[in-house]
């Protein structure tokens, strides 16, 4: 592969802020590889070249992704309930995303009269924009990046929540109650659990002391950030939940609670449109899945031994992703939707003290309280919880769950 | 031309463009998204100055909650899609007094301005932990006294939403 390997050399340098990416992307096209007479046409046609070229790549990805994903979801969830999910288009139904695509492409595309016409046409590609523009910080291997940022986890977080405003403007635009109601419903929620989703992540960046993707992969060469420091394990956790929350799954799926609210605030949408939400949500699962990956779990190091095959690293990326992706799709067809009260009470009460206190314990360990007493610490707490927990419980079960004041 | 110029000057003409939309529009939905693309493409401009950390930092505050927080206020209490702005003010020459006392001084402010003072090379190792630094050590008290401001704020409106009565 003659682009991989060029892309790679081009993209492999130190940490740069904004204003170097587009040199770094000039610099890769201009350079003379193989067939590709990049030297000798004009910057203002290369760039926009090299962001089609670097657009495409992250589609074809995205695209494959969420097929395979639905295919999964569907074969998952079709044997966590004993049935066999799709089975008719080719082998055990595999050819299953390729026919729903092109049925959606072929579908009618409906508009509601009552509609507001820009905004309902231009919701779906806010939020894809929102699902689609964090691939630019996210590393695929060591140096296989689109732009190897120094803030490319502030960049990541801050463009997913575009994604808020395009739920909310497909919610309104629809103009039907079942879709506003579901539009507020996604917007408060990804907005609370954007909280305890950034302060768990910063645990890490405390630890790390950048913000930087394939910096804070690296840092973790021998020892993932899950074992180096118990409240980034204890993060891990809170992580995982809110990005269920954010991506909009179960347990948290109210948004697009079928029995409530009609799929919320995609109701009217149909064909592409339709399918440009239903990409958003996969991709964004793949994103928050990339991140669990390489910010706690060591991205492409292995465990306990210094790797440096980038094939190797790729791979076990791939496979750390793909298991995060897993747990998200057993996790929807195994527990039950919570209520709306319970999703705040979740985020606000559970959440968010605790990534407080592990942001706490984080910053000690920096100051130079060594791992082993933080580990120590860190059992204390949790035998301590252990005990009282029973009482909590019968403090708990005087008042009925979830009683808002 | 540079392909850097050429998308300044469409982040550019984004910003104004989007801001006079804002400005204009009689649906308020249609000036909030005027807004939106107004603050991206502020941010846009601030990648341009290589102040990268400040570009993200607009993008969370301004569009991801503030923007969000303004479209909740509307989405709830707007519910007629063909709402108008009624405009209730009729004192056209105050407001033209007015507009045109702020267009001097903001004129006079543009010609006393020293311009060319940004530094031409980006920060080696990018803007935000010198940002830090400065925040934690010459500016804390500011920092402080800001937080504090804000967490004052925060539990007031917590503290009105509540109600009287307790259960």
């Amino acid at each position: 592969m003659p682009e991989m390997t060029t892309a790679t050399a081009a993209f492999a340098a130190p940490p740069n802020p904004f204003g170097d990416l587009i040199a770094t992307t000039q610099q890769a096209l201009t350079q003379p590889m193989g067939p590709w007479p990049g030297a000798h046409l004009p910057d203002w046609v290369i760039f926009p070249l090299a962001m089609l070229a670097a657009c495409a790549a992250v589609l074809g990805f995205i695209a494959v992704s969420a097929m395979v994903l639905i295919y999964l979801e569907r074969k998952i969830s079709g044997h966590i309930q004993s049935r066999l999910g799709p089975m008719r288009t080719g082998w055990h139904g595999i050819l299953q995303s390729i026919a729903d695509a092109i049925k959606l492409l072929f579908k009618e595309d409906l508009v509601p009269d009552a509609s507001h016409r820009f905004l309902y046409s231009f919701a779906p590609v806010l939020v894809f924009v929102g699902a689609l523009t964090p691939f630019a910080a996210i590393p695929f291997a060591p140096n296989v990046v689109v732009a190897n940022m120094s803030l490319g986890l502030f960049y990541i977080l801050a463009f997913a929540s575009l994604e808020v405003i395009g739920v909310l403007a497909a919610g309104w635009a629809t103009s039907s109650k079942w879709s506003l109601y579901g539009g507020m419903r996604v917007g408060a929620q990804m907005m609370s659990y954007e909280i305890p989703l950034s302060l768990s992540v910063l645990v890490v960046v405390a630890l790390a002391g950048s913000l930087n993707m394939s910096e804070i992969a690296n840092q973790q060469l021998y020892i993932p950030f899950v074992i180096q420091s118990p409240w980034a394990l204890v993060a891990f956790f809170l992580f995982y939940i809110s990005a269920l929350a954010s991506a909009k799954r179960a347990p948290f799926d109210l948004p697009e609670a079928e029995s409530e609210l009609v799929s919320g605030f995609h109701t009217e949408y149909s064909g592409m449109r339709f399918a440009y939400f239903f990409l958003a949500e996969y991709t964004s699962m793949v994103v928050l899945s990339a991140i669990g990956a390489i910010v706690f779990l060591g991205g492409w190091n292995f465990p306990f031994r210094a790797d440096t095959s980038p094939w190797l690293g790729a791979g076990q990326l791939f496979v750390k992703v793909a298991a995060l992706l897993f747990v998200m799709i057993w996790v929807r067809w195994t527990i039950p939707r919570v209520r709306i009260d319970q999703v705040m009470y979740i985020c606000l009460k559970v959440l968010l003290p605790m990534a407080l206190v592990c942001l706490i314990g984080a910053t000690l360990q920096v100051v130079g309280v060594p791992a082993w007493i933080m580990w120590i610490v860190f059992a204390a707490i949790v035998t301590g919880i252990t005990i009282t927990g029973r009482r909590i419980e019968k403090v708990r079960a005087t008042q009925p769950a979830g009683q808002t004041a | 031309m540079n392909a850097s110029t050429v998308i300044f000057w469409i982040i550019a003409v984004l910003a104004v463009g989007s801001a006079i939309v804002a400005t204009y529009a009689k649906n308020i939905v249609n000036a909030a998204f005027g807004l939106f693309f107004t603050l991206l493409a502020i941010a846009g401009v601030y990648v341009f100055l290589d102040a990268d950390f400040l570009a993200i930092t607009q993008v969370v505050v301004y569009v991801g909650g503030i923007l969000v927080l303004l479209l909740f206020g509307i989405l709830l209490t707007n519910k007629n899609i063909d709402f108008v702005t009624v405009d209730g003010s009729r004192s056209y020459l105050v407001g033209t007094l007015l507009g045109a006392a702020l267009l001097v001084m903001v004129l006079s402010i543009l010609q006393l301005a020293t311009w060319n003072n940004v530094p031409t090379a980006p920060p080696p190792g990018g803007t935000t932990a010198p940002i830090g630094y400065m925040l934690l050590k010459n500016y804390l008290l500011a920092f402080e006294f800001s937080s504090v401001t804000l967490l004052a704020a925060l539990i007031g409106a917590a503290y009105l939403v509540r109600g009287r009565d307790k259960d």
